[in-house]
């Protein structure tokens, strides 16, 4: 814009200057609100049981107090708690991933009778909620022995509805010169998926894992359902449990802990949050 | 008719391509969906119609079979106080959390949707509870509320206003709800705002200016129209999400004091898990189904009504 000076124009830059002050501000405000809570749990964490019990409460202790971290990873089996958790997202994600894929192809590119209308039918489980299934499950589970065991957390929830809907419209997405070339030089349908189609949508499969990560991560009511020793308890519900067990554990203990269970998510967030914003908006936008 | 015949006697005009090769995609096709489905039989469906079953009878999963009661658990449901008291309190969160939230979230999107300096930063602070642990920001927020050491204190301390106990008070409890879930989800639907914004036509904005419209004129005649779809969405699956709470309810008050605070899918899961009262439990469940449902069901229906495209 060319520097046209005069009373007029100046007024308007003055003007547009104080809206983004104002804005700014706004923002920031909001964003310390928000971000407070995370600050307030790091503090406490490591204050000493003095500090704790200050109000108007101290914003930095005096000296870090490390050792809250120490102790409350001896109070509970927390290590037990990390394996579990690390296991079952993982498994969990991997296999949801796969028969997500499978079925996806099937559906894009496997010829078959009245194909739609079976596809509606795993349109149709996205409606049904999942509070439904938990005395069912639970009653499955307990036939098969799977109760307190990897497979029962794990395989109830490694259907893939969304998986299935988000593939087929990824592969639909593929030029159709690809597959039919694939198939010229002999390759077979599981062969196509591995190495043609999967790697096409790579971008598609990351956000989704990511969204599968997070998902299984934070799942609190079926775990805490299905399992019912400490040994096999995943993070939240053990750091729920931990609050339970009475003892020396105070406020800064249960920050500590509270951070051992936040930070691979927030982790995984500050490494991929524009995947994830960009997840969101796409997906909201379309549909 | 045989096929081979057919196929033999218009060798010239078409070759029906082996039988076999359809039959193997046939075989191929459902060998890729069998997992799946074999999983959503197991585990979504089964459990729907074992759910309807179970909800006319009265069962504590340590008999050998459920004694079949017919409508007697909806007969209770509809003269259970708790029942009534536990669908208003999750009425009251869902609709005071969404509220706040799409005001508190439209403002936001609003400011960011300019080219301010460090506008992703800003975008990724707010947008950071989002995805938390339900449990673990549960329990950083209840020692923000506690009582005597809450953070809270200070603030209103500021504004001269006394501090409730949040979460022992049945009149506070809610609105601390309301307060945790606004500040977890904010993120969420600022994010798709900002996605709806960016997507308004930039001439949109001009043709209304050029009719003399002013920023308030605006914003009502083109920024929340044009909006629609998307206000629509976010109401939708936040309602829906909102049935659904658990965790953070379940970790900061346990449903108490006195009920005031008990969300439908806890009361759920204290019945058949905590009480043993499975047939009660699952009709509960059944009831929600028919709520989900309806509000997915009307959701074609109102967004002819209310979005403007």
């Amino acid at each position: 814009m060319k520097a046209r000076v005069g009373p007029q124009h100046s007024a308007t830059a003055v003007r547009r200057a104080a809206g983004r002050l104002c804005s700014h501000a706004v923002l920031l405000a909001a964003a310390a609100a928000v971000g407070l809570p995370f600050f307030w749990m790091i503090a406490t964490s490591l204050k000493s049981d003095v500090e704790v019990g200050l109000f108007p409460p101290v914003w930095i202790p005096a000296s870090l107090q490390w050792n809250n971290f120490v102790e409350v990873w001896r109070a509970a089996p927390f290590g037990m708690f990390y394996v579990n958790s690390i296991v079952t997202t993982l498994s969990g994600l991997t296999l949801e991933i796969i028969i997500g894929a499978l079925s996806a192809y099937a559906f894009a590119r496997i010829e078959f009778p009245r194909r739609d209308a079976l596809f509606l039918v795993v349109l149709a489980t996205m409606m049904i909620p999942g509070e439904m299934a938990l005395v069912p499950n639970y009653l499955t589970l307990r036939h098969l022995g799977w109760i307190n065991t990897y497979p029962g957390i794990v395989i109830p929830y490694v259907s893939s509805a969304f998986g299935c809907f988000l593939l087929r419209q990824a592969f639909l997405a593929l030029p159709r010169e690809i597959f039919d070339a694939a198939k010229i030089d002999g390759a077979g349908h599981l062969r196509i998926l591995v190495s043609v189609a999967i790697p096409m949508v790579r971008p598609v499969v990351a956000t989704f894992a990511l969204f599968l990560f997070i998902a299984k991560w934070n799942a609190y009511l079926w775990p805490m359902i299905v399992t019912n020793t400490w040994s096999m308890r995943t993070l939240p519900i053990g750091l729920v449990l931990v609050r339970e067990a009475e003892g020396t554990l105070g406020w800064q203990h249960l920050m500590a802990a509270s951070l051992f269970v936040l930070l691979p998510i927030l982790i995984v967030f500050f490494i991929a949050q524009r995947q994830l914003i960009e997840g969101i908006a796409r997906g909201a936008v379309k549909g | 008719m045989n096929p081979f015949a057919l196929a033999q006697s218009r060798i010239g005009r078409f070759r029906l391509p082996s039988l076999t090769h359809y039959r193997r995609e046939r075989l191929i096709f459902l060998g890729f969906i069998a997992p799946n489905f074999i999983l959503f039989g197991v585990f979504t469906f089964w459990p729907l119609l074992y759910n309807f079953y179970l909800s006319f009878t009265k069962w504590n999963m340590i008999a050998p079979t459920p004694q079949i009661v017919w409508l007697d658990n909806y007969a209770t449901m509809l003269h259970d106080p708790i029942f009534w008291k536990v669908l208003a309190n999750t009425v009251y969160l869902a609709t005071g959390s969404i509220a706040i939230r799409l005001v508190l979230a439209l403002a936001l999107a609003l400011l960011l949707n300019q080219k301010l300096a460090g506008r992703a930063v800003y975008r990724a602070v707010i947008f950071s509870p989002t995805f938390t642990t339900g449990a673990a920001i549960a329990l950083v927020w209840t020692w923000i509320f506690h009582k005597q050491l809450g953070l809270l204190r200070l603030p209103l301390n500021l504004l001269g206003v006394s501090s409730p106990d949040w979460l022992g008070d049945v009149h506070w409890t809610i609105p601390a709800l309301i307060l945790v879930t606004v500040w977890k989800g904010l993120g969420y639907d600022m994010v798709i705002f900002l996605a709806g914004l960016q997507g308004v036509p930039a001439e949109l904005y001009e043709a209304a200016r050029v009719d003399g419209a002013g920023a308030w004129g605006l914003f009502r005649h083109v920024t929340l129209p044009m909006l629609s779809p998307i206000t629509f969405f976010l109401i939708v699956t936040s309602i829906i999400n909102a049935l659904q709470i658990f965790d953070i309810v379940a970790v900061m008050t346990g449903g108490g004091p006195m009920n005031s605070s008990k969300v439908y899918v806890y009361y759920v899961y204290e019945n058949a898990f905590k009480w043993f009262k499975v047939g009660y439990a699952s009709a509960l469940s059944v009831v929600l189904f028919f709520i989900t449902l309806g509000i997915t069901l009307s959701q074609t229906r109102l967004s002819r009504r209310w979005v403007h495209y």
